[in-house]
């Protein structure tokens, strides 16, 4: 089988020393190889985005790159996005305002929100919705996502 | 929106609490399947062929391959129905001898990872010698359609048929007849989480613990354990959190089967997660129907009597615990929908072909006969030029209880209500105006509409009507309090994104006086919970919610007397209520926490009668009840391209007592989603040899934020007495409604063109061949 090489991947902050092919998904990587599993696997074709991820502050379809070309950047998960005990605001606004419900879609689209709106906290309206569907949602008809979305806009812009 | 409606009194039912599911999911510390980690991980080898003779396979070398040569002694999955004509056909767990869809597993290669099980799956050699396919119902019917399963003949798997003592009477008699013929294309539910499974074998107890996305564990559990031979006693099965579901996860699925024998056999874990290719060609599917009904109305637009036939494509086998026959016989049963016509005459079929097997998808044939029926409202409106809402007006059924033409008795609900509002809702006469503006100007505006009902919260003798061989209705819940005071209720349902932790908690926290966050639901693992049949049918709220409340009744009043005791007071004075048990209209009260440690702890203070302990367990098996709707979409259809863009959603809905209004409007709303990708974009496409042509998410359409239109849910709350909670069933609903709606619409808006659109999805193509059709005749 293909050779493994050794990489290190910083996530939320930790080093993670891996041993992997170089065909493995940075998504496979985050989820086994470093035991991350709060970023969900829907498509692995790139297009449901539950796998989004921060790579460098930008939103990434994490099964469309390969554990490889994520060495030395700093990614974001899930996982990192409340600090310790508080929650980040999109976090308290999907909660506040239903903006989930079996809950799986739900990293992919924090993530995606969380990377636009660190990046562009006064984004406009339409240009948001077009971020926003980059991703799938079954459950929810997106109607709660989008106010959920827009009240954690609204309330990081005041802070 | 309307306004959440916040309950006087202190109570939690009926308040937009937050959900005690989110913590954990939205901090990415759900649990589920694929999160486990397995020593081995299995691959599916698939048929790339539609139909054929199995005469070779071959693995790479030193490769673990099992085949069906190896499971000597595994059933085959052959669920029974015993009516309507029903013939057993037998699904082995891989295929033996042939293969009969594209996708269908004939093979398993197991290896220490995912990737390397999938790069040997590659290398499986097989030799199929092909066969002729059938792939479409209609063409399975002919009589030289190469037979699916050699002993049913002509592919008829299930032939159901109603016909009223009066029907050819009144059929005769009445002086008008409509006719519609409805095609509803093959969907897939799509979940967001694929399956997945993981199986463990426990060297110590010998037992096998399967985690796994399920709606039904404990019929998981059954159903394996028949299968392979070993009691029940020997396999938990865990649903952990399950991302999505509606009903694709409800059917028993091969590959879980297999996952058992595999972990028995090599006494370790083993692990399956689908991939999304999998899932669109080999996991359940749903929808695919023809239904050709006609109406007989009387010059007023009453429907005198209605017939139908109707002929629905369940793929290779029959799904396990429903059968195959669900979709046909639901239609067989429900056609009439909310209209009262008592002579009603109606076959309904369900035919094999070399296709994915059909399985239940949220609203269950539903969205397909109320396109139809609705479909048949405004061309009979339009044909005797009455207003599409005053022909429902005049046939809704109105007094109950009501029985149908096939048997179904409704409960309170307010069909022609909900109408009533929602036509208020749109402000109809305005709409009509900006209509004909629209149209002057050259752009095609349209309103649709569709009321219906939807049967809920179904017990055991409406199942035990279909004839299953299995029947599921009842649910049991136990509840414990523990003496720091906490509540405990291990449920039989299985919620996977309904909120049923949170609204269970409510029920509770009512009825003893806690707060939600005290109390605890425990639901999808065989070894913690009830023997109960799961999530699914629109059944929890009101079946668990119920055996929830009546269990929550008995735990009261053990309180109640214990605060009676030790407070020194009747019990008919005690108030349990904001963590305390109150004398009431005096200041004398103690935690109820306190009187769970008096009973657990110091019992000798208690009189002989109190038992010690605060268990209590309630079963509830209801005759069913049925919520109701009214959807009403305004459309723009640009003739040019087809394209639709919906404006405005209007949904006034009837669940009864609604609990949490957060939770119900957020399931509305994803059914409503549901039935606007039902009506416009989602649909598995198979080309004439049984080959998938939509097996990804680039080709197969889930719609996205942009596709979805804001929706207004109105409340109605007709308090049922078939439903202890007095709450309807409302998950399915919003997919029931939005279809037939979205395409009245645009039938509405296209109407100076004279097209009728009666298949769905509509998508652009569909639309522009109907105008192209209808510019040519007119040339």
């Amino acid at each position: 089988m293909t050779g493994k090489i050794d990489i290190t991947l910083h996530i939320n902050g930790e080093s993670f020393a891996i041993r992997c092919e170089p065909r493995r998904t940075l998504a496979d990587a985050i989820r086994d190889d470093c035991g991350q599993t709060g970023t969900h696997i829907g498509c692995e074709h790139g297009v449901c985005g539950a796998c989004t991820v921060l790579v460098d502050g930008e939103p990434v379809r994490a099964c469309l790159m390969f554990a490889v070309q994520a060495e030395g950047r700093a990614i974001r998960t899930v996982e990192g996005l409340a600090k310790g005990d508080e929650l980040h605001p999109l976090q308290r606004a999907f909660m506040e305002h239903h903006g989930l419900q079996c809950g799986f879609c739900t990293p992919g689209f924090l993530m995606l929100a969380a990377g636009v709106l660190e990046r562009e906290p006064d984004i406009g309206d339409d240009d948001l919705l077009d971020v926003l569907s980059s991703n799938l949602c079954r459950c929810t008809g997106y109607q709660n996502i989008i106010k959920a979305v827009r009240a954690a806009a609204a309330g990081m812009r005041g802070r | 929106m309307s306004a959440p409606k916040q309950r006087a009194g202190g109570t939690w039912v009926g308040r937009s609490i937050r959900r005690l599911e989110d913590p954990a999911l939205v901090a990415g510390r759900g649990r589920f399947t694929a999160d486990l980690n397995a020593e081995r991980h299995v691959r599916f080898v698939r048929s790339p062929l539609a139909s054929g003779r199995i005469e070779k396979i071959a693995g790479p070398p030193g490769v673990m391959l099992v085949t069906a040569a190896d499971l000597a002694g595994v059933r085959p999955i052959e669920p029974m129905l015993h009516k309507f004509n029903y013939v057993p056909v037998a699904q082995s767990i891989l295929a033996e001898g042939v293969v009969c869809f594209v996708g269908e597993p004939f093979a398993a290669v197991v290896a220490a990872s995912e990737a390397e099980a999938e790069d040997f799956a590659d290398r499986v050699e097989v030799s199929i010698v092909e066969a002729p396919a059938t792939i479409d119902a209609r063409d399975a019917l002919a009589e030289r359609a190469p037979a699916v399963h050699a002993q049913v003949a002509r592919n008829v798997l299930v032939d159901g048929e109603i016909t009223t003592t009066d029907f050819e009477r009144v059929w005769a008699a009445a002086p008008m007849r409509v006719k519609i013929s409805a095609r509803s294309r093959r969907q897939n539910a799509t979940p967001l989480e694929a399956r997945a499974a993981h199986a463990a074998f426990d060297r110590s107890s010998g037992r096998v613990t399967l985690t796994c996305t399920t709606q039904m564990p404990h019929l998981t559990r059954t159903a394996i354990a028949d299968l392979l031979g070993m009691p029940e006693a020997d396999l938990r099965v865990v649903a952990p959190d399950v991302g999505g579901g509606f009903g694709q996860k409800m059917s028993l699925a091969p590959e879980y089967v297999l996952l058992v024998w595999l972990a028995r056999r090599l006494r370790t874990s083993v692990a399956w997660t689908e991939d999304r290719r999998e899932n669109l060609i080999a996991s359940y599917h749903s929808r695919d129907q023809y239904l050709d009904i006609e109406g007989a109305f009387d010059a007023d637009g009453k429907l005198r009597a209605l017939r139908g036939d109707i002929v629905a494509n369940i793929g290779a086998y029959s799904c396990f615990p429903t059968t195959g026959a669900v979709e046909p016989l639901m239609a067989l049963a429900e056609l009439p929908g909310p209209y009262d016509v008592q002579a009603y005459s109606c076959r309904a079929r369900g035919v094999l072909t070399h296709t994915c097997p059909m399985a239940p998808f949220r609203g269950v044939s539903r969205p397909a006969i109320t396109f139809a029926i609705e479909r048949l409202m405004d061309k009979a409106a339009q044909a005797l030029a009455l207003d599409p809402v005053e022909i429902r007006r005049r046939n809704l059924v109105r007094t109950f209880p009501y029985t149908s033409a096939t048997g179904l008795v409704f409960d309170e609900a307010s069909y022609r209500e909900a109408l009533e509002v929602a036509v208020a809702a749109v402000d109809m006469p305005a709409f009509r105006e900006r209509q004909r503006k629209a149209r002057a100007a050259g752009r095609h505006l349209g309103i649709g509409l569709a009321t219906f009902s939807e049967r809920t919260g179904y017990g055991t003798p409406a199942f035990a009507a279909r004839g299953m061989g299995i029947t599921p209705g009842w649910e049991t819940v136990e509840l414990s309090m523990d003496p720091s005071g906490f509540v405990e209720a291990r449920i039989g349902a299985s919620p996977h994104g309904q909120g049923l932790r949170t609204t269970l908690a409510q029920i509770v926290a009512d009825q003893v006086g806690l707060a939600p966050d005290r109390i605890r639901v425990v639901h999808g693992d065989t070894d913690r919970t009830p023997y109960g049949w799961g999530t699914f049918a629109s059944r929890s709220l009101v079946i668990s919610g119920g055996a929830t409340l009546l269990a929550a009744q008995k735990l009261r009043a053990k309180l109640t007397r214990i605060a009676a005791h030790l407070l020194e007071a009747a019990p008919e004075d005690i108030a349990l209520e904001g963590g305390e048990a109150r004398v009431a209209g005096t200041d004398r009260a103690m935690p109820v926490a306190e009187l769970a440690r008096a009973v657990y702890h110091r019992r000798h203070e208690l009189p002989p009668e109190i038992a010690p302990g605060l268990a209590e367990s309630a079963t509830y098996d209801p005759p069913g009840t049925f919520s109701n709707a009214c959807h009403v979409a305004i459309v723009e259809v640009d003739a040019e391209t087809g394209g639709v863009t919906i404006e405005r959603f209007v949904v006034v809905e009837d669940a009864g007592r609604i609990i949490n209004p957060m939770i119900a409007n957020g399931q509305i709303h994803g059914g409503v989603m549901h039935g606007i990708a039902n009506a416009l974009y989602e649909e598995i496409v198979y080309d004439d040899a049984g080959n998938i042509l939509t097996a990804s998410l680039a080709d197969y359409l889930p719609p996205t934020l942009r596709e979805a239109p804001a929706i207004e849910v109105h409340h109605l709350e007709t308090l049922t007495s078939a439903s202890v909670t007095q709450a309807k069933g409302l998950g399915e609903g919003g997919g029931i409604g939005a279809p037939a709606a979205v395409i009245n619409a645009i039938n509405d808006a296209l109407t100076p063109f004279g097209v009728s659109i009666d298949e769905m999805p509509a998508t652009p193509q569909r639309i522009r061949a109907a105008l192209r059709a209808a510019s040519e005749k007119a040339a």
